[in-house]
Protein backbone atom coordinates (compact mmCIF):
# COMPACT_ATOMS: atom_id res chain seq x y z
CA UNK A 1 0.00 0.00 0.00
CA UNK A 2 1.46 3.31 -1.04
CA UNK A 3 0.75 6.41 0.95
CA UNK A 4 -0.99 9.26 -0.81
CA UNK A 5 0.80 12.58 -0.78
CA UNK A 6 0.06 14.44 2.40
CA UNK A 7 -1.39 17.89 1.81
CA UNK A 8 1.21 20.52 2.55
CA UNK A 9 -1.41 22.78 3.97
CA UNK A 10 -5.05 23.78 3.58
CA UNK A 11 -6.82 25.76 0.88
CA UNK A 12 -7.54 28.42 3.46
CA UNK A 13 -3.81 28.74 4.29
CA UNK A 14 -2.80 28.81 0.63
CA UNK A 15 -5.29 31.55 -0.21
CA UNK A 16 -4.17 33.58 2.81
CA UNK A 17 -0.51 33.16 1.85
CA UNK A 18 -0.99 34.05 -1.80
CA UNK A 19 -3.11 37.05 -0.87
CA UNK A 20 -0.50 38.45 1.51
CA UNK A 21 2.36 37.68 -0.87
CA UNK A 22 4.11 35.12 1.36
CA UNK A 23 3.25 32.35 -1.13
CA UNK A 24 3.39 32.42 -4.91
CA UNK A 25 0.50 30.92 -6.87
CA UNK A 26 3.08 29.82 -9.45
CA UNK A 27 4.88 27.68 -6.83
CA UNK A 28 1.63 26.13 -5.65
CA UNK A 29 0.71 25.17 -9.19
CA UNK A 30 4.17 23.68 -9.84
CA UNK A 31 3.91 21.54 -6.70
CA UNK A 32 0.64 20.06 -7.89
CA UNK A 33 1.83 19.60 -11.48
CA UNK A 34 4.88 17.77 -10.10
CA UNK A 35 2.61 15.44 -8.11
CA UNK A 36 0.58 14.85 -11.26
CA UNK A 37 3.69 14.11 -13.30
CA UNK A 38 4.80 11.55 -10.72
CA UNK A 39 1.63 9.59 -10.03
CA UNK A 40 -1.02 10.43 -12.61
CA UNK A 41 0.11 7.70 -15.05
CA UNK A 42 -0.68 5.20 -12.30
CA UNK A 43 -3.84 6.82 -10.88
CA UNK A 44 -5.58 8.24 -13.99
CA UNK A 45 -7.58 10.82 -12.07
CA UNK A 46 -7.81 13.12 -15.08
CA UNK A 47 -9.36 13.09 -18.52
CA UNK A 48 -7.40 16.26 -19.21
CA UNK A 49 -4.60 18.06 -17.37
CA UNK A 50 -4.54 21.81 -18.02
CA UNK A 51 -0.89 22.53 -17.16
CA UNK A 52 -0.37 25.52 -19.48
CA UNK A 53 -3.68 27.11 -18.53
CA UNK A 54 -2.91 26.60 -14.80
CA UNK A 55 0.52 28.19 -15.14
CA UNK A 56 -0.93 31.17 -17.00
CA UNK A 57 -3.66 31.63 -14.39
CA UNK A 58 -1.11 31.44 -11.56
CA UNK A 59 1.11 34.06 -13.20
CA UNK A 60 -1.88 36.35 -13.55
CA UNK A 61 -2.79 35.96 -9.88
CA UNK A 62 0.78 36.68 -8.74
CA UNK A 63 0.77 39.77 -10.95
CA UNK A 64 -2.48 40.96 -9.43
CA UNK A 65 -1.09 40.53 -5.92
CA UNK A 66 2.08 42.42 -6.94
CA UNK A 67 -0.10 45.22 -8.35
CA UNK A 68 -1.98 45.50 -5.07
CA UNK A 69 -5.22 44.11 -6.47
CA UNK A 70 -7.51 41.65 -4.65
CA UNK A 71 -6.91 38.23 -6.25
CA UNK A 72 -10.01 36.71 -4.63
CA UNK A 73 -10.78 34.53 -1.61
CA UNK A 74 -9.40 31.35 -3.24
CA UNK A 75 -6.27 32.92 -4.71
CA UNK A 76 -3.82 30.23 -5.76
CA UNK A 77 -6.00 27.31 -4.69
CA UNK A 78 -5.72 24.53 -7.25
CA UNK A 79 -8.98 22.85 -8.21
CA UNK A 80 -9.88 19.83 -10.32
CA UNK A 81 -13.30 19.72 -11.96
CA UNK A 82 -15.34 16.62 -12.65
CA UNK A 83 -15.53 16.33 -16.41
CA UNK A 84 -19.29 16.87 -16.47
CA UNK A 85 -18.94 20.58 -15.71
CA UNK A 86 -18.84 22.76 -18.81
CA UNK A 87 -15.63 24.68 -19.41
CA UNK A 88 -15.75 27.06 -22.35
CA UNK A 89 -13.45 25.99 -25.16
CA UNK A 90 -12.04 23.13 -23.07
CA UNK A 91 -13.13 19.55 -23.85
CA UNK A 92 -15.90 18.28 -21.58
CA UNK A 93 -16.69 14.61 -22.08
CA UNK A 94 -18.67 13.13 -19.16
CA UNK A 95 -16.20 10.26 -19.77
CA UNK A 96 -18.38 9.26 -22.72
CA UNK A 97 -17.36 8.59 -26.27
CA UNK A 98 -20.50 10.39 -27.38
CA UNK A 99 -19.08 13.73 -26.16
CA UNK A 100 -15.41 13.07 -26.88
CA UNK A 101 -13.75 16.20 -28.21
CA UNK A 102 -16.74 18.45 -27.54
CA UNK A 103 -15.79 21.98 -26.47
CA UNK A 104 -18.65 23.70 -24.64
CA UNK A 105 -19.55 27.23 -25.77
CA UNK A 106 -20.02 28.38 -22.16
CA UNK A 107 -18.73 27.92 -18.60
CA UNK A 108 -20.72 26.35 -15.78
CA UNK A 109 -21.56 28.96 -13.13
CA UNK A 110 -19.43 27.06 -10.61
CA UNK A 111 -16.46 27.24 -12.96
CA UNK A 112 -16.69 30.99 -13.53
CA UNK A 113 -17.33 31.59 -9.81
CA UNK A 114 -14.22 29.60 -8.86
CA UNK A 115 -12.07 31.39 -11.43
CA UNK A 116 -13.36 34.78 -10.30
CA UNK A 117 -12.43 33.80 -6.75
CA UNK A 118 -8.83 33.18 -7.81
CA UNK A 119 -8.95 29.38 -7.91
CA UNK A 120 -6.78 27.71 -10.55
CA UNK A 121 -8.21 24.83 -12.61
CA UNK A 122 -5.58 22.12 -13.11
CA UNK A 123 -7.71 19.58 -14.93
CA UNK A 124 -10.93 17.78 -15.73
CA UNK A 125 -11.40 14.58 -13.75
CA UNK A 126 -12.54 11.12 -14.73
CA UNK A 127 -15.98 9.79 -13.82
CA UNK A 128 -18.31 6.92 -14.48
CA UNK A 129 -19.86 7.74 -17.85
CA UNK A 130 -22.49 10.46 -17.34
CA UNK A 131 -21.97 9.98 -13.56
CA UNK A 132 -23.65 6.57 -13.65
CA UNK A 133 -21.72 4.26 -11.37
CA UNK A 134 -20.03 3.85 -8.00
CA UNK A 135 -16.49 2.85 -8.97
CA UNK A 136 -15.38 4.96 -11.99
CA UNK A 137 -15.04 1.63 -13.82
CA UNK A 138 -17.73 2.79 -16.26
CA UNK A 139 -15.56 5.53 -17.79
CA UNK A 140 -15.12 5.18 -21.55
CA UNK A 141 -11.51 6.30 -21.02
CA UNK A 142 -10.50 3.66 -18.45
CA UNK A 143 -10.84 3.52 -14.67
CA UNK A 144 -9.29 5.73 -12.00
CA UNK A 145 -7.26 3.96 -9.31
CA UNK A 146 -7.51 4.58 -5.58
CA UNK A 147 -4.37 6.42 -4.38
CA UNK A 148 -4.45 4.41 -1.12
CA UNK A 149 -4.32 1.07 -2.95
CA UNK A 150 -4.13 1.05 -6.73
CA UNK A 151 -5.67 -2.43 -6.95
CA UNK A 152 -8.89 -0.87 -5.69
CA UNK A 153 -11.51 1.52 -7.04
CA UNK A 154 -11.72 5.13 -5.85
CA UNK A 155 -15.51 4.92 -5.72
CA UNK A 156 -17.73 6.85 -8.03
CA UNK A 157 -19.05 8.42 -9.91
CA UNK A 158 -16.73 11.33 -9.02
CA UNK A 159 -13.78 8.96 -8.56
CA UNK A 160 -11.30 11.16 -10.41
CA UNK A 161 -12.11 14.18 -8.26
CA UNK A 162 -11.76 12.20 -5.03
CA UNK A 163 -8.48 10.63 -6.17
CA UNK A 164 -7.13 14.02 -7.24
CA UNK A 165 -7.39 15.41 -3.71
CA UNK A 166 -6.22 12.17 -2.07
CA UNK A 167 -3.15 12.05 -4.31
CA UNK A 168 -2.31 15.73 -3.90
CA UNK A 169 -2.94 16.50 -7.59
CA UNK A 170 -5.11 19.45 -6.58
CA UNK A 171 -5.78 21.12 -3.25
CA UNK A 172 -9.53 20.68 -3.71
CA UNK A 173 -11.86 19.29 -6.36
CA UNK A 174 -15.49 19.37 -7.31
CA UNK A 175 -17.91 16.64 -8.17
CA UNK A 176 -21.62 16.07 -8.59
CA UNK A 177 -23.77 13.89 -6.36
CA UNK A 178 -26.98 12.36 -7.71
CA UNK A 179 -27.13 9.31 -5.44
CA UNK A 180 -23.86 9.49 -3.50
CA UNK A 181 -21.34 10.30 -6.22
CA UNK A 182 -19.44 12.79 -4.02
CA UNK A 183 -19.82 11.18 -0.60
CA UNK A 184 -19.04 7.56 -1.50
CA UNK A 185 -15.75 8.25 -3.37
CA UNK A 186 -14.80 10.72 -0.62
CA UNK A 187 -15.20 7.91 1.91
CA UNK A 188 -13.24 5.43 -0.21
CA UNK A 189 -10.40 7.90 -0.82
CA UNK A 190 -10.23 9.28 2.73
CA UNK A 191 -11.20 12.88 1.97
CA UNK A 192 -14.10 15.17 2.93
CA UNK A 193 -16.99 15.23 0.44
CA UNK A 194 -20.18 17.30 0.67
CA UNK A 195 -23.52 17.15 -1.09
CA UNK A 196 -25.34 20.33 -0.12
CA UNK A 197 -29.10 20.90 -0.03
CA UNK A 198 -30.61 20.68 -3.52
CA UNK A 199 -30.48 24.21 -4.92
CA UNK A 200 -27.64 25.39 -2.63
CA UNK A 201 -25.15 25.43 -5.54
CA UNK A 202 -26.00 26.37 -9.13
CA UNK A 203 -26.35 23.48 -11.58
CA UNK A 204 -26.02 25.77 -14.61
CA UNK A 205 -23.46 24.12 -16.86
CA UNK A 206 -23.45 20.84 -14.96
CA UNK A 207 -24.33 18.29 -17.64
CA UNK A 208 -27.60 16.80 -16.43
CA UNK A 209 -27.96 13.20 -15.27
CA UNK A 210 -31.09 13.36 -13.07
CA UNK A 211 -32.05 17.00 -12.76
CA UNK A 212 -34.19 16.72 -9.62
CA UNK A 213 -31.36 14.98 -7.74
CA UNK A 214 -28.04 16.35 -9.10
CA UNK A 215 -26.06 18.70 -6.89
CA UNK A 216 -22.47 19.98 -7.06
CA UNK A 217 -20.18 19.87 -4.05
CA UNK A 218 -16.51 19.91 -2.98
CA UNK A 219 -13.85 17.33 -2.11
CA UNK A 220 -11.27 18.63 0.37
CA UNK A 221 -8.66 17.56 2.89
CA UNK A 222 -10.44 19.30 5.73
CA UNK A 223 -13.90 20.24 6.91
CA UNK A 224 -12.90 23.89 7.02
CA UNK A 225 -11.82 23.81 3.36
CA UNK A 226 -15.16 22.27 2.41
CA UNK A 227 -16.91 25.09 4.28
CA UNK A 228 -14.75 27.64 2.48
CA UNK A 229 -15.59 26.15 -0.91
CA UNK A 230 -19.33 26.15 -0.24
CA UNK A 231 -19.13 29.70 1.09
CA UNK A 232 -17.72 30.68 -2.31
CA UNK A 233 -19.84 28.58 -4.70
CA UNK A 234 -23.12 28.57 -2.75
CA UNK A 235 -25.91 31.02 -3.39
CA UNK A 236 -28.54 32.01 -5.89
CA UNK A 237 -27.90 31.83 -9.63
CA UNK A 238 -30.56 33.30 -11.93
CA UNK A 239 -29.32 30.92 -14.65
CA UNK A 240 -30.55 27.91 -12.63
CA UNK A 241 -34.27 28.13 -11.96
CA UNK A 242 -33.99 25.48 -9.24
CA UNK A 243 -31.37 27.49 -7.39
CA UNK A 244 -32.59 28.59 -3.95
CA UNK A 245 -33.15 32.36 -4.10
CA UNK A 246 -31.45 33.31 -0.86
CA UNK A 247 -27.99 33.87 0.56
CA UNK A 248 -26.49 31.21 2.83
CA UNK A 249 -24.81 31.83 6.20
CA UNK A 250 -21.04 31.32 6.35
CA UNK A 251 -20.29 27.68 7.09
CA UNK A 252 -16.75 28.57 8.02
CA UNK A 253 -18.17 30.68 10.83
CA UNK A 254 -20.85 28.17 11.77
CA UNK A 255 -18.45 25.26 12.19
CA UNK A 256 -16.58 27.10 14.95
CA UNK A 257 -19.42 26.30 17.34
CA UNK A 258 -19.04 23.01 19.24
CA UNK A 259 -21.54 20.16 19.38
CA UNK A 260 -22.51 20.42 23.05
CA UNK A 261 -26.26 19.93 23.33
CA UNK A 262 -26.80 18.80 19.75
CA UNK A 263 -29.02 15.76 19.20
CA UNK A 264 -27.30 13.12 17.07
CA UNK A 265 -29.74 10.64 15.57
CA UNK A 266 -29.08 6.94 15.27
CA UNK A 267 -31.39 5.38 12.68
CA UNK A 268 -32.59 2.21 14.38
CA UNK A 269 -34.16 0.79 11.22
CA UNK A 270 -31.23 1.56 8.93
CA UNK A 271 -30.87 -1.06 6.15
CA UNK A 272 -28.30 -3.70 7.05
CA UNK A 273 -25.39 -4.65 4.86
CA UNK A 274 -22.51 -2.52 6.14
CA UNK A 275 -19.30 -4.41 6.86
CA UNK A 276 -18.31 -4.85 10.55
CA UNK A 277 -15.25 -2.59 10.24
CA UNK A 278 -17.45 0.22 8.91
CA UNK A 279 -20.08 -0.29 11.62
CA UNK A 280 -17.36 -0.24 14.27
CA UNK A 281 -16.11 3.16 13.11
CA UNK A 282 -19.67 4.49 13.14
CA UNK A 283 -19.99 3.39 16.77
CA UNK A 284 -16.75 5.17 17.63
CA UNK A 285 -18.20 8.28 15.96
CA UNK A 286 -21.30 8.15 18.17
CA UNK A 287 -19.10 7.70 21.27
CA UNK A 288 -16.92 10.61 20.19
CA UNK A 289 -19.84 12.98 19.81
CA UNK A 290 -21.36 11.84 23.10
CA UNK A 291 -18.06 12.58 24.82
CA UNK A 292 -18.08 16.02 23.20
CA UNK A 293 -21.37 16.83 24.88
CA UNK A 294 -23.88 15.82 22.22
CA UNK A 295 -26.87 13.64 22.97
CA UNK A 296 -27.42 10.43 21.00
CA UNK A 297 -31.09 9.79 20.20
CA UNK A 298 -32.79 6.87 18.46
CA UNK A 299 -34.91 7.76 15.45
CA UNK A 300 -36.70 5.79 12.78
CA UNK A 301 -36.73 6.45 9.04
CA UNK A 302 -38.87 3.51 7.88
CA UNK A 303 -38.86 4.45 4.20
CA UNK A 304 -35.03 4.72 4.10
CA UNK A 305 -34.88 1.12 2.97
CA UNK A 306 -37.01 1.84 -0.11
CA UNK A 307 -34.64 4.57 -1.29
CA UNK A 308 -32.73 2.29 -3.61
CA UNK A 309 -35.84 1.29 -5.54
CA UNK A 310 -37.25 4.80 -5.75
CA UNK A 311 -33.89 6.15 -6.88
CA UNK A 312 -33.24 3.51 -9.52
CA UNK A 313 -36.61 4.25 -11.07
CA UNK A 314 -36.54 8.06 -10.80
CA UNK A 315 -32.90 8.70 -11.74
CA UNK A 316 -32.94 6.50 -14.88
CA UNK A 317 -36.31 7.98 -15.88
CA UNK A 318 -34.87 11.49 -15.70
CA UNK A 319 -31.66 10.32 -17.38
CA UNK A 320 -33.52 8.71 -20.27
CA UNK A 321 -35.10 12.09 -20.92
CA UNK A 322 -31.95 14.17 -20.33
CA UNK A 323 -29.77 11.94 -22.51
CA UNK A 324 -32.21 12.11 -25.42
CA UNK A 325 -30.26 15.22 -26.45
CA UNK A 326 -27.28 13.12 -27.54
CA UNK A 327 -28.63 12.39 -30.97
CA UNK A 328 -25.72 13.25 -33.24
CA UNK A 329 -27.22 16.57 -34.32
CA UNK A 330 -25.91 19.42 -32.17
CA UNK A 331 -22.76 18.16 -30.45
CA UNK A 332 -20.55 15.16 -29.96
CA UNK A 333 -20.16 12.22 -32.28
CA UNK A 334 -22.37 11.10 -35.16
CA UNK A 335 -22.54 7.77 -36.93
CA UNK A 336 -23.68 8.61 -40.45
CA UNK A 337 -26.77 6.82 -41.74
CA UNK A 338 -29.32 7.16 -44.54
CA UNK A 339 -31.93 9.00 -42.45
CA UNK A 340 -32.21 10.71 -39.09
CA UNK A 341 -33.85 7.81 -37.23
CA UNK A 342 -31.16 5.39 -38.32
CA UNK A 343 -28.53 8.01 -37.46
CA UNK A 344 -29.92 8.47 -33.91
CA UNK A 345 -29.98 4.75 -33.18
CA UNK A 346 -26.53 4.06 -34.60
CA UNK A 347 -24.94 7.14 -32.96
CA UNK A 348 -26.34 6.37 -29.52
CA UNK A 349 -25.44 2.69 -29.78
CA UNK A 350 -21.83 3.54 -30.63
CA UNK A 351 -21.51 6.49 -28.27
CA UNK A 352 -22.97 5.20 -25.00
CA UNK A 353 -21.44 2.49 -22.80
CA UNK A 354 -23.30 -0.48 -21.31
CA UNK A 355 -24.35 1.09 -18.00
CA UNK A 356 -25.70 4.22 -19.66
CA UNK A 357 -27.68 2.11 -22.13
CA UNK A 358 -29.02 -0.01 -19.28
CA UNK A 359 -30.23 3.04 -17.40
CA UNK A 360 -31.76 4.63 -20.49
CA UNK A 361 -33.60 1.36 -21.10
CA UNK A 362 -34.77 1.13 -17.49
CA UNK A 363 -35.87 4.77 -17.45
CA UNK A 364 -37.64 4.57 -20.78
CA UNK A 365 -39.44 1.45 -19.57
CA UNK A 366 -40.44 3.08 -16.27
CA UNK A 367 -41.89 6.05 -18.15
CA UNK A 368 -43.55 4.18 -21.01
CA UNK A 369 -47.29 4.02 -21.56
CA UNK A 370 -48.88 1.38 -19.35
CA UNK A 371 -45.98 1.25 -16.87
CA UNK A 372 -45.67 4.86 -15.76
CA UNK A 373 -48.05 4.42 -12.82
CA UNK A 374 -46.57 1.07 -11.78
CA UNK A 375 -42.99 2.30 -11.75
CA UNK A 376 -42.22 6.01 -12.09
CA UNK A 377 -45.47 7.20 -10.50
CA UNK A 378 -45.06 4.82 -7.58
CA UNK A 379 -41.42 5.80 -7.11
CA UNK A 380 -42.42 9.48 -6.81
CA UNK A 381 -44.79 8.56 -4.01
CA UNK A 382 -42.07 6.59 -2.23
CA UNK A 383 -39.88 9.66 -2.60
CA UNK A 384 -42.51 11.59 -0.65
CA UNK A 385 -42.56 8.93 2.08
CA UNK A 386 -38.79 9.16 2.44
CA UNK A 387 -38.89 12.94 2.62
CA UNK A 388 -41.70 12.90 5.20
CA UNK A 389 -39.88 10.28 7.29
CA UNK A 390 -36.72 12.39 7.31
CA UNK A 391 -38.70 15.49 8.34
CA UNK A 392 -40.17 13.56 11.26
CA UNK A 393 -36.73 12.27 12.27
CA UNK A 394 -35.30 15.79 12.19
CA UNK A 395 -37.90 16.88 14.75
CA UNK A 396 -36.08 14.65 17.22
CA UNK A 397 -32.50 14.87 15.97
CA UNK A 398 -30.39 17.74 14.61
CA UNK A 399 -28.32 15.43 12.41
CA UNK A 400 -28.28 11.72 11.59
CA UNK A 401 -25.15 9.59 11.46
CA UNK A 402 -24.76 6.61 9.12
CA UNK A 403 -21.96 4.85 7.28
CA UNK A 404 -21.22 6.60 3.98
CA UNK A 405 -20.41 3.39 2.12
CA UNK A 406 -21.19 -0.18 3.23
CA UNK A 407 -17.53 -1.10 2.76
CA UNK A 408 -14.05 0.29 2.29
CA UNK A 409 -12.72 0.57 -1.27
CA UNK A 410 -13.26 -2.68 -3.17
CA UNK A 411 -11.11 -4.26 -5.86
CA UNK A 412 -11.59 -3.72 -9.57
CA UNK A 413 -14.18 -6.08 -10.99
CA UNK A 414 -15.45 -7.00 -7.51
CA UNK A 415 -19.05 -6.25 -8.45
CA UNK A 416 -18.75 -8.33 -11.59
CA UNK A 417 -21.48 -8.10 -14.18
CA UNK A 418 -24.23 -7.58 -11.59
CA UNK A 419 -25.52 -3.99 -11.77
CA UNK A 420 -27.54 -4.42 -8.58
CA UNK A 421 -24.44 -5.28 -6.55
CA UNK A 422 -22.96 -1.95 -7.63
CA UNK A 423 -26.21 -0.08 -6.92
CA UNK A 424 -26.14 -1.34 -3.31
CA UNK A 425 -23.01 0.80 -2.74
CA UNK A 426 -25.39 3.77 -2.68
CA UNK A 427 -27.78 2.42 -0.02
CA UNK A 428 -26.86 5.00 2.62
CA UNK A 429 -26.35 8.01 0.38
CA UNK A 430 -29.38 7.83 -1.95
CA UNK A 431 -32.19 8.77 0.47
CA UNK A 432 -30.91 12.31 1.06
CA UNK A 433 -30.75 12.94 -2.69
CA UNK A 434 -34.40 11.96 -2.89
CA UNK A 435 -35.29 14.28 0.01
CA UNK A 436 -33.01 17.01 -1.36
CA UNK A 437 -31.28 17.34 2.00
CA UNK A 438 -27.57 17.81 2.70
CA UNK A 439 -25.11 15.08 3.57
CA UNK A 440 -21.36 14.84 3.88
CA UNK A 441 -18.73 12.19 4.37
CA UNK A 442 -16.00 12.79 6.92
CA UNK A 443 -12.88 10.56 6.95
CA UNK A 444 -12.99 8.74 10.27
CA UNK A 445 -10.10 6.38 10.67
CA UNK A 446 -9.47 3.16 8.83
CA UNK A 447 -11.14 -0.22 8.45
CA UNK A 448 -10.24 -3.43 6.67
CA UNK A 449 -6.80 -3.47 4.97
CA UNK A 450 -5.97 -0.14 6.61
CA UNK A 451 -8.25 1.62 4.11
CA UNK A 452 -10.17 4.82 4.87
CA UNK A 453 -13.67 4.73 6.34
CA UNK A 454 -16.10 7.63 6.02
CA UNK A 455 -18.88 8.54 8.41
CA UNK A 456 -21.86 10.25 6.85
CA UNK A 457 -23.50 13.23 8.55
CA UNK A 458 -27.02 13.96 7.28
CA UNK A 459 -29.08 17.05 8.11
CA UNK A 460 -32.40 18.67 7.29
CA UNK A 461 -33.00 21.10 4.44
CA UNK A 462 -30.53 24.01 4.62
CA UNK A 463 -29.16 22.75 7.94
CA UNK A 464 -25.58 22.78 6.60
CA UNK A 465 -24.37 24.92 9.53
CA UNK A 466 -25.28 22.18 12.02
CA UNK A 467 -23.95 19.45 9.73
CA UNK A 468 -20.57 21.22 9.56
CA UNK A 469 -20.38 21.60 13.35
CA UNK A 470 -20.74 17.84 13.70
CA UNK A 471 -18.30 17.16 10.87
CA UNK A 472 -15.71 19.41 12.50
CA UNK A 473 -16.08 17.55 15.80
CA UNK A 474 -15.62 14.19 14.07
CA UNK A 475 -12.58 15.48 12.19
CA UNK A 476 -11.00 16.80 15.39
CA UNK A 477 -11.55 13.46 17.10
CA UNK A 478 -10.15 11.50 14.15
CA UNK A 479 -7.07 13.71 14.07
CA UNK A 480 -6.54 13.26 17.80
CA UNK A 481 -7.02 9.50 17.55
CA UNK A 482 -4.53 9.30 14.67
CA UNK A 483 -2.08 11.33 16.70
CA UNK A 484 -2.32 8.90 19.59
CA UNK A 485 -1.88 5.96 17.23
CA UNK A 486 1.14 7.07 15.26
CA UNK A 487 2.57 10.14 16.86
CA UNK A 488 0.68 12.63 14.78
CA UNK A 489 2.05 11.56 11.42
CA UNK A 490 -0.72 11.77 8.88
CA UNK B 1 -48.97 -3.35 -25.04
CA UNK B 2 -49.88 -5.89 -22.37
CA UNK B 3 -47.33 -8.36 -23.75
CA UNK B 4 -44.56 -6.20 -22.37
CA UNK B 5 -45.19 -7.53 -18.90
CA UNK B 6 -45.67 -11.12 -17.92
CA UNK B 7 -47.21 -11.55 -14.52
CA UNK B 8 -46.36 -15.04 -13.41
CA UNK B 9 -48.38 -16.19 -10.41
CA UNK B 10 -45.33 -17.92 -8.98
CA UNK B 11 -42.85 -15.16 -9.65
CA UNK B 12 -42.27 -11.47 -10.00
CA UNK B 13 -43.01 -9.09 -12.88
CA UNK B 14 -40.89 -9.96 -15.92
CA UNK B 15 -39.81 -8.14 -19.01
CA UNK B 16 -39.45 -10.10 -22.25
CA UNK B 17 -36.76 -9.57 -24.92
CA UNK B 18 -39.56 -8.45 -27.28
CA UNK B 19 -40.64 -5.80 -24.80
CA UNK B 20 -37.01 -4.75 -24.31
CA UNK B 21 -36.66 -4.41 -28.09
CA UNK B 22 -39.64 -2.06 -28.12
CA UNK B 23 -38.11 0.01 -25.32
CA UNK B 24 -34.78 0.16 -27.18
CA UNK B 25 -36.62 1.51 -30.20
CA UNK B 26 -38.40 4.14 -28.09
CA UNK B 27 -35.00 5.17 -26.68
CA UNK B 28 -33.42 5.24 -30.16
CA UNK B 29 -30.76 2.70 -29.20
CA UNK B 30 -29.67 0.10 -31.73
CA UNK B 31 -29.03 -2.95 -29.58
CA UNK B 32 -27.86 -6.25 -31.06
CA UNK B 33 -30.10 -9.29 -30.36
CA UNK B 34 -27.59 -11.06 -28.09
CA UNK B 35 -26.94 -7.87 -26.15
CA UNK B 36 -30.69 -7.43 -25.80
CA UNK B 37 -31.07 -10.88 -24.24
CA UNK B 38 -28.36 -10.10 -21.70
CA UNK B 39 -29.85 -6.70 -20.93
CA UNK B 40 -33.35 -8.13 -20.56
CA UNK B 41 -32.09 -10.53 -17.90
CA UNK B 42 -30.42 -7.65 -16.05
CA UNK B 43 -33.55 -5.50 -16.26
CA UNK B 44 -35.60 -8.41 -15.02
CA UNK B 45 -33.33 -8.76 -12.00
CA UNK B 46 -33.70 -5.08 -11.23
CA UNK B 47 -37.47 -5.05 -11.60
CA UNK B 48 -37.63 -8.05 -9.30
CA UNK B 49 -35.66 -6.15 -6.65
CA UNK B 50 -37.74 -3.01 -7.19
CA UNK B 51 -40.92 -4.95 -6.39
CA UNK B 52 -40.19 -4.23 -2.71
CA UNK B 53 -42.28 -1.06 -2.97
CA UNK B 54 -45.32 -3.03 -4.14
CA UNK B 55 -45.93 -3.89 -0.49
CA UNK B 56 -46.49 -0.22 0.37
CA UNK B 57 -49.94 1.35 0.49
CA UNK B 58 -49.36 4.54 -1.46
CA UNK B 59 -53.01 5.39 -2.18
CA UNK B 60 -53.01 8.49 0.02
CA UNK B 61 -49.47 9.65 -0.81
CA UNK B 62 -48.84 12.67 -3.04
CA UNK B 63 -46.06 12.19 -5.60
CA UNK B 64 -42.93 14.28 -4.93
CA UNK B 65 -41.40 15.83 -8.04
CA UNK B 66 -39.08 18.46 -6.61
CA UNK B 67 -36.83 18.62 -3.60
CA UNK B 68 -37.14 22.31 -2.84
CA UNK B 69 -40.50 23.92 -3.59
CA UNK B 70 -40.14 26.78 -6.05
CA UNK B 71 -43.05 27.79 -8.28
CA UNK B 72 -43.06 29.67 -11.59
CA UNK B 73 -39.51 30.98 -11.50
CA UNK B 74 -39.41 33.89 -13.94
CA UNK B 75 -36.76 36.39 -14.90
CA UNK B 76 -37.30 39.96 -15.99
CA UNK B 77 -38.52 40.13 -19.58
CA UNK B 78 -35.38 41.79 -20.86
CA UNK B 79 -33.32 40.73 -23.87
CA UNK B 80 -30.16 38.92 -22.78
CA UNK B 81 -27.16 37.88 -24.84
CA UNK B 82 -27.27 34.27 -26.01
CA UNK B 83 -24.62 31.79 -27.10
CA UNK B 84 -22.58 32.70 -30.16
CA UNK B 85 -24.07 30.90 -33.17
CA UNK B 86 -20.79 30.15 -34.89
CA UNK B 87 -19.26 28.83 -31.67
CA UNK B 88 -22.24 26.53 -31.16
CA UNK B 89 -22.27 25.30 -34.75
CA UNK B 90 -18.53 24.70 -34.63
CA UNK B 91 -19.19 21.94 -32.08
CA UNK B 92 -21.82 20.21 -34.24
CA UNK B 93 -21.02 17.07 -36.26
CA UNK B 94 -22.23 18.86 -39.42
CA UNK B 95 -23.37 22.40 -40.14
CA UNK B 96 -24.25 24.35 -43.26
CA UNK B 97 -25.39 27.91 -43.91
CA UNK B 98 -25.61 28.73 -40.22
CA UNK B 99 -27.71 25.66 -39.43
CA UNK B 100 -27.25 22.09 -38.18
CA UNK B 101 -27.05 19.66 -41.06
CA UNK B 102 -28.80 16.27 -40.69
CA UNK B 103 -29.56 13.35 -43.01
CA UNK B 104 -33.02 13.19 -44.62
CA UNK B 105 -35.85 13.02 -42.07
CA UNK B 106 -37.81 10.52 -44.16
CA UNK B 107 -35.38 7.91 -45.31
CA UNK B 108 -35.14 4.67 -47.14
CA UNK B 109 -35.54 2.06 -44.46
CA UNK B 110 -36.91 3.80 -41.36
Amino acid sequence: MSTPSAPATTAAAIAAGVRDGSLKAADIVEQHLAAIATREPEIHAFNLVLADEARAAAAQIDQRVAAGEDPGPLAGVTVALKDNMCTRGIPTTCSSKILEGWRPPYDATVVSTLRDAGAIVVGKTNLDEFAMGSSTENSAFGPTRNPHDTSRVPGGSSGGSAASVAAGFSQVSFGSDTGGSIRQPAALCGVVGVKPTYGYVSRYGLIAFASSLDQIGPFTNSVEDAALMLDVIGGHDPLDSTSIPQAHPSLRDAMQQDVAGLRIGRITDLPEGADPDVVERLEVAFDTLRAAGAKIVDVQVPAFTFGLTAYYLIAPAEASSNLARYDGVRYGMRVEAADTNAMYGATRAAGFGDEVKRRIMLGTYALSAGYYDAYYGKALKVRRLISDDFDRAYQHADVLLTPTSPSVAFQFGAKGDNPLAMYLCDTYTIPSNLSGQPGMSVPFGTGAHGLPVGVQVLAGTLQEPTMFRVAAALEAAATKERGLQNGGVR
Amino acid sequence: MPDRIVKDKSGPVRITPEAAAKVAHLARLDIAPDELVRMTAQLEGMLEHFADIDALDLSAVEPMTQAFPLVNVLRADVVQPCLDRDEVLAAAPAAEDGRFRVPPMIGSGA
